[in-house]
Formats: structure tokens, sequence, C-alpha cells
């Protein structure tokens, strides 16, 4: 059976996401995997992937959008590319249509976003040319600790104290670690002052609105990361279906809305 | 993939008489550094330039050659020649580009002018700290390296109103340069020389203004990438007839493209405000950036920074005083923020990009809060872009494309 679909792609820094959805904006299909040196072939093997988990052929794609740090280099790309943090707001915009600040915890970047109730963008912050607060730092930490970064999550929930790291500089960061561990701090408390290094780092780009959603690869992966910043901001925080997909999903929504705007 | 038609910049053609007026100017430097009769002063560039040349000095900028540096991506190779002597790499990356430049013995003039090899050897470094602190630092090296005199004048900072007292403070600041440079000169200062020599620079700033202000207009027939070139007159030649007549032209081009409405950006949609340093070394790649998004970055603090209203020939040390006062880097972001709105307002504009340049936290006035103070106040939305002026290593291209093409989605949401 035919059926139209609309493709939103992600190539982050990190990792390639795609969304694809019916013409009401409902997820069919997704999928994700580590963007790597071939963009192309990555953006091609993560649409067959989520075009068959939502029953879709190519020829059903009536529009496609790209964003992220690849956006420019995907050949099925049939729609203007849109920024990251156009794709971002979209998605959790419609996961949460509300006032929001988005918080997008990424691969490369963090963002701040703040929607209107009607869901435009009143402002948007990027990390500043750090890796502070990324999933880049706790990559880094991943390694310097030799603990594989799906662990992460586990250690540090764990944790029965918690290790603060007094630098913002992931090379200081690391030497920190390095010495806590030739003093004896446990390792799960350590994990837990590297998880809260990384939020303290994105709560400091800007200040928050009442309804705070949180997305990004590094939330999807992190539910510890979610518990401790509610604990931090001393409110509930909300997270889409699928946070690591918020961008593809709204890159995925603006192909919908182009094509319902021109009438195909 | 659906890609939309690139906009391009339009070639201004009193860029060629421009080239010409640079080009006798960088020949006159350099002669006047082989002729015996001749002293070359190098000078800051809002320091006394009025001052030396009424005393017959051929006057160096190392700011401009700095900035040379920065457009021809040479400074990010030399700036750790000087990091190397123990200048950081947090300071100003004019200073270190040009240090470095003169340790490795290259200059971007060498390639650009046969025959010319160097900036001119200094008689005497005159500075004025208006700016900031780093240019008396940086002349201070200069002065033990070359065992040449550097005097300059320490400026007030921060004020709101420039007033009598400052004026009177800067003003004898100046008079007390006077013996130093008539005995480096040889020659004693003749007021009515001063005189004419500041009311040239009257001229030429009113000109510049003229010239900028000709970006009111929609379209806007200039962008701000335009007139960081074009204000190379404004900076090395104030106080000389050439810059004057090169003005004229210029501005007569601009009221010819505004009669034919022609822009400086196709299709211009958004009126963007730039506030802070250049990317010198970004010049072209932000402007078709810009364009491409049918964005015009038409008016900036930092080329208006060389309007100087107050040049007074029948008063022309005191005159000077009070326009090297009135310079916007040097007042209070109370004064910064009064101004920047008069701006937002008679320009038209969007939205506002404030670059936060690494090495030079003077020209950058995104780290005490303006932005959100004026955005509240306002209304207009505004963007931070993390760089520099000179050190590529502090600039991330993706970063600022995408933070760039955001920001203007955000102005599109608003339309």
């Amino acid at each position: 059976m035919t059926q139209s679909v609309y493709v939103g792609l992600d190539m982050g820094a990190s990792r390639t996401k795609v969304a694809v959805i019916d013409w009401h904006g409902v997820l069919l299909g997704h999928a994700a995997k580590k963007s790597g040196i071939n963009f192309a072939a990555t953006a091609e093997f993560c649409l067959d992937t989520s075009l068959a988990i939502a029953g879709a052929n190519r020829s059903d794609i009536v529009n496609a959008v790209a964003t992220g740090y690849g956006r420019n280099n995907v050949a099925f790309v049939t729609e203007k590319v849109k920024t990251e943090i156009g794709c971002h707001a979209k998605g959790c915009y419609h996961s949460f249509s509300e006032a929001i600040t988005i918080i997008d915890i990424g691969g490369q970047d963090n963002k701040i976003i703040k929607l209107n109730a009607a869901g435009q963008r009143d402002s948007f912050k990027m990390n500043r040319k750090c890796a502070a607060g990324t999933g880049a730092f706790l990559e880094e930490m991943s390694s310097r600790l030799d603990i594989p970064l799906d662990e992460m999550n586990n250690l540090a929930s764990q944790a029965t104290e918690m290790i603060k790291l007094g630098s913002y500089c992931t090379v200081f960061s690391a030497t920190e670690v390095l010495e806590n561990i030739r003093h004896g701090k446990p390792v799960a408390d350590i994990i837990k002052g590297i998880f809260y290094s990384m939020i303290q780092r994105v709560l400091e780009m800007d200040s928050l609105t009442e309804k705070v959603v949180l997305s990004g690869g590094v939330v999807a992966h992190n539910p510890y990361l979610v518990k401790m910043t509610e604990e931090m901001i001393g409110r509930p925080v909300s997270i889409p279906k699928f946070p690591q997909l918020t961008g593809a999903h709204g890159a995925a929504l603006y192909a919908l809305e182009a094509a319902t705007i021109k009438g195909t | 993939m659906a890609q939309e038609k690139q906009p391009k910049r339009k070639k201004i053609e009193a860029t060629g008489q421009m080239m010409k007026i640079m080009s006798d100017y960088f020949y006159d430097l350099n002669d006047a550094t082989k002729a015996s009769d001749r002293k070359v002063a190098w000078c800051t560039s809002v320091g006394p330039a009025e001052l030396l040349r009424a005393m017959g000095f051929a006057v160096h900028f190392p700011e401009n050659h700095a900035a040379m540096l920065g457009a021809t991506r040479m400074a990010t190779e030399l700036i750790p020649e000087a990091n190397t002597i123990g200048y950081s790499p947090d300071i100003c990356s004019y200073l270190t580009a040009d240090i470095g430049a003169y340790l490795k013995g290259v200059s971007p003039l060498a390639n650009a002018y046969p025959g010319i090899e160097a900036p001119p050897r200094p008689d005497v470094l005159v500075f004025n700290t208006n700016q900031c602190r780093d240019v008396q630092d940086w002349f201070s090296w200069y002065a033990k390296e070359l065992k040449v005199p550097c005097i300059g004048i320490t400026s007030p900072k921060n004020f709101t109103e420039v007033t009598d007292i400052l004026i009177d403070d800067v003003t004898r600041q100046i008079e007390a340069l006077i013996p130093t440079l008539e005995k480096v000169a040889g020659q004693k200062l003749d007021l009515q020389r001063l005189s004419e020599t500041v009311e040239l620079s009257r001229e030429c700033t009113e000109l510049w203004r003229q010239v900028l202000e000709t970006a009111a207009t929609s379209p806007a027939p200039l962008s701000f990438f335009d007139s960081t070139i074009h204000m190379g007159p404004a900076v090395v030649l104030r106080g000389t007839q050439q810059a004057v007549d090169y003005y004229r032209q210029l501005l007569s081009e601009l009221q010819q493209r505004i009669t034919d409405g022609v822009g400086a950006v196709d299709g211009e949609k958004h009126r963007i405000y730039w506030e802070g340093m250049p990317v010198w070394g970004r010049l072209r790649q932000h402007s078709e950036l810009f364009s491409e998004l049918q964005a015009s970055v038409l008016v900036s603090t930092y080329c208006s920074s060389w309007i100087f209203p107050d040049f007074d020939a029948d008063v022309p040390i005191r005159s000077m005083a009070k326009a090297y006062l009135s310079l916007f880097i040097v007042r209070s972001d109370i004064y910064k923020e009064e101004y920047i709105k008069k701006m937002l307002k008679r320009f038209h504009i969007d939205g506002i990009i404030y670059h936060d340049a690494k090495t030079c936290p003077c020209n950058s006035n995104s780290r005490y809060g303006m932005p959100q103070r004026l955005e509240q106040e306002t209304g207009i939305p505004s963007l931070v872009i993390s760089g520099d002026l000179n050190d590529l290593r502090c600039v991330s291209d993706e970063q600022t494309r995408t933070n760039v093409e955001a920001f203007i989605e955000q102005l599109e949401e608003r339309k």
C-alpha cells in the first residue's frame, strides 16, 4: 500500500538521526547511527532503516528536510535545509505546545532555546567554543576512566556522595578526575560529579522559564542527567518520547509544513 | 537538494581609487624612512594623528598593519611568535600578530606593494589609551626594541558625559607631547597648519558619516563588510585632502545607488547591526553568508567610530581632546546603550549581532549584560557569536554559520 511520508534527517557531529512521519506528524519510523566519516552512507542507512520500520518506500517520500552539522551533505533532501536550533524547537513544541525552554545536550554542542506560547523562538544560545557540558566532555571522561559510556549513567546513580569538579575546562577537569582517583575516591561519586559539572555548564548559558524540556542524545542515554537537572533547578522537567530524535522529528515536521504550503 | 538562488555582493566602483590612495600612502611612508629630512611617527588609530601630520611626520598606524595581517590570514601563524616571548594568546591579537610579524620579518605590505619590505621604522611612538591599555604595551615593546621614544595620552575611561574636566585633562596631555615631538621632528609646531589639518580631519569624518548614513535607506547601498574596507582612508589618511576627495567620490556613488534602488545585498529582507570588531580573516565568508540569507549587515559601531564631529579648527588641540574622548569604546555602558538604541532606530534594524572577540574585551560589548538589557528595552533580538578579530584559532566557522542561520530563521518567524 502506498502512503505519503515526510522525512527529517539530523546529521549531528556525533550521531545521525532520521525520522519518518505521516501527514498528521505522527512518527512512523526512526533510526540513529554514529555519523562516522561517510556522511552520505550513514544518511542512506538511517533513511532505509527508518523507512523499513515505517513500512514505506523511497517513492512514498513527499518531502525531506535535513538539519545538523552535515545538513548540506545529504543527497535525498528535497527542501531547503533548516538549522538544528529550528528543528529542535519544532520537534519539542510538537510534544509540548506551550511556552517552553528547551535544553538540548548534544554530542558536540548544547543549546538553550526559548519558545513563546505560539512556538516562535524568542531566543537561543549555543555553547561557546568549549566542550564543557557536551557529550564530548562525557566521552572524554569515559575514555580517561576507561569506563564504557553506557555504564556511566548506572554508576552515577549508585553514588553516595558527589565529588565536585572545580574547572570548566575539559583538560583541567580530567586532571581533577585523575587526582581524585589517586586519592582513592569512589568512582561512582566522581562520575556523579562529572554529570553535575555537565549540567552546571549548560545551566550557566541562560536563564530558564517555568516549563523546561530536555532533549538530545546525551539525555536519551543518561536518564540520571534528567533526575539531577530536576534536583538542580528545583522543579520537574519534561522529556519528549524520543529525546534523541527531536531534531530529526522537527526537520520532518518542517518537510510536512513546506509540502502542505505547496499543496503537495 | 533544493538550493535557493544565492545573491551576490556588488563591487563598489570607487574601490580602485581607494586602492590607489592607500598605495600612495604606503609608498610615501616607505619613502619617508629613507629620506634624511623626514621623520616617521607611529600612532594609535584614535591617537593625536592631527598633531603628528601638522608637524610633518609621516604617520604609520600599527592597528592598520595588524588588520592587514588579519585580513590576509597571516596573523594566526604569527601570533605564537609573540606568545613565546611572553605575550599571552589571551591579549590583543593585533598586538601579538604585529609583534609576531616583526619577529618573523614578514609583512602583508611586502606582498601587496613591490619595493616595500616592512612597515616604516619609527622615530617616535605616540599612543592614546582611549581604546585599551594594550596599545601602550604594544608601543612600549617597540620603543625598547627599536630604542625610540614612546609618549602618549593616558585617557580617562568609562565615563558617560564628556565633561570639561576630562577635556582639560586630555588637552593638557596633548600639549605635553609637543616638546618631545618638536625635538624629534626638528621643527616647531605651526598652529596654523594644525588648524588646517584638524579641519581636513573634520571634513573627512563628516563625509565618512554621510557615507555610512546612506545605509539608513532600504535597501542599504553599503554593507558593514564594505565599510570595514572603505574606512581605510578615514583611519590612515585622516587630516589629508586625499581622504576628503575619496569620500566625496564614494558618497556620490552610494547616492547614485540609492537613486537607482541598488542594495548591497540582493533582495534585502533583514537589516542587521554589527556590534564589535570584524573577523578580519573571514570578511568575505561572512559577507557571503549573510548575503545568501538576504540579510544586510549594514551598520556597525566599529566603522562609525571614525566619525568625530567635535573637530574644530578654531580650537584645534581642545577639539582633538574632545573628539578622542567622544569615542564609543571609551564610554560607559549607559552611553553605549543610548548610542546603539539611536542607531537601531535610525537604521531600521531587525536584529543585532555581537561579536565576542576572544582577545578584545574592550570591543566586545556582550560581556556585561548589554544584549539582554537592549533586547528587553527595544524588543530587537540579538545573537552573540564567539570569534576573534585576528586569531582564527578562536573562530569556529560551523558554529558561526549555524548560529547566524538560526538567528535569521528566528527573524523570519517574526516577520
